[in-house]
């Protein structure tokens, strides 16, 4: 389940950074469209979180439970964080900023796997 | 829009890139230290000195203060460069990642490239300001 949801969240976060890098590009200012998949990738983190602590609380294999959810919570603020700054700039870079928190997302996502595998 | 501050344009993404450094590796080394410091308590400081190094430069870009900003990140340059050379020369020295190891492979080779970027902007903040 940790999987499936990791995976989503990688690649959900992966196409928004790809879409927001075009935007970038093309001088593209923060839009609604943005704010509506930045707002899917934040569901994704928080199911994540959610299967996460279920995970750690029921498996019985040895799991770095602190790193782990620590990811997860750290998973959790970056799309918000992503929106306020995103929204705030009013050029390119709005959509710049975006780039980077859903690189940061698609990255920890695959670290969260790493962690949960051991 | 050519405003050189860091409250607007290119100056903002270069924050949120070292705010994610400053959070990741002061996070990891926080971890490092309070779970194993004994392990390898000398890649396990230098990660805590990177990231505070990181929270520091995040801190200045952030609030425009460009000679603390060329500090941190000229130590920062010389940190990469210096701890990436050993890694690669006597990986021995460092029995566990930092950010820097093997010139910040370890973090898409960011590392590297993030001082050179803050450099290039800092320069061109200041030229703009003139």
């Amino acid at each position: 389940m940790i999987n499936q949801i990791a995976y989503t969240v990688f690649w959900l976060s992966a196409v928004v950074a790809l879409v927001a890098a075009w935007m970038t590009i093309r001088h593209t200012q923060f839009n609604d469209a943005m704010f509506y998949a930045v707002s899917a990738v934040e569901v994704g983190t928080l199911a994540l979180l959610g299967t996460g602590i279920a995970g750690v609380v029921t498996t019985d294999r040895h799991v770095a439970g602190t790193l782990l959810i620590s990811y997860l919570v750290t998973l959790v603020l970056v799309p918000p964080v992503t929106i306020l700054w995103g929204v705030a700039e009013k050029s390119r870079w709005g959509t710049g900023v975006v780039l980077i928190g859903m690189w940061t997302v698609a990255v920890m996502s695959i670290r969260v796997l790493q962690v949960w595998h051991g | 829009m050519a405003d050189p501050g860091t409250q607007h344009g290119f100056g903002r993404v270069v924050v949120a890139i070292y705010a994610v450094f400053a959070l990741s590796a002061s996070a990891r080394s926080l971890y490092q230290l309070a779970t194993k410091a004994a392990e390898a308590p000398m890649a396990y400081s230098l990660s805590a000195l990177a990231g505070i190094v990181y929270v520091v430069a995040t801190f200045a870009l952030a609030t425009n203060r460009p000679k603390l900003a060329l500090g941190t990140i000229a130590f920062e340059l010389v940190g990469v460069l210096t701890v990436g050379t050993l890694t690669v020369v006597d990986a021995s020295l460092f029995p566990d990642q930092t950010v820097w190891s093997d010139f910040g492979s370890g973090y898409g080779l960011v590392p590297l490239v993030l001082p050179f970027v803050g450099l290039a902007w800092l320069r061109r903040n200041s030229t703009h300001a003139r």
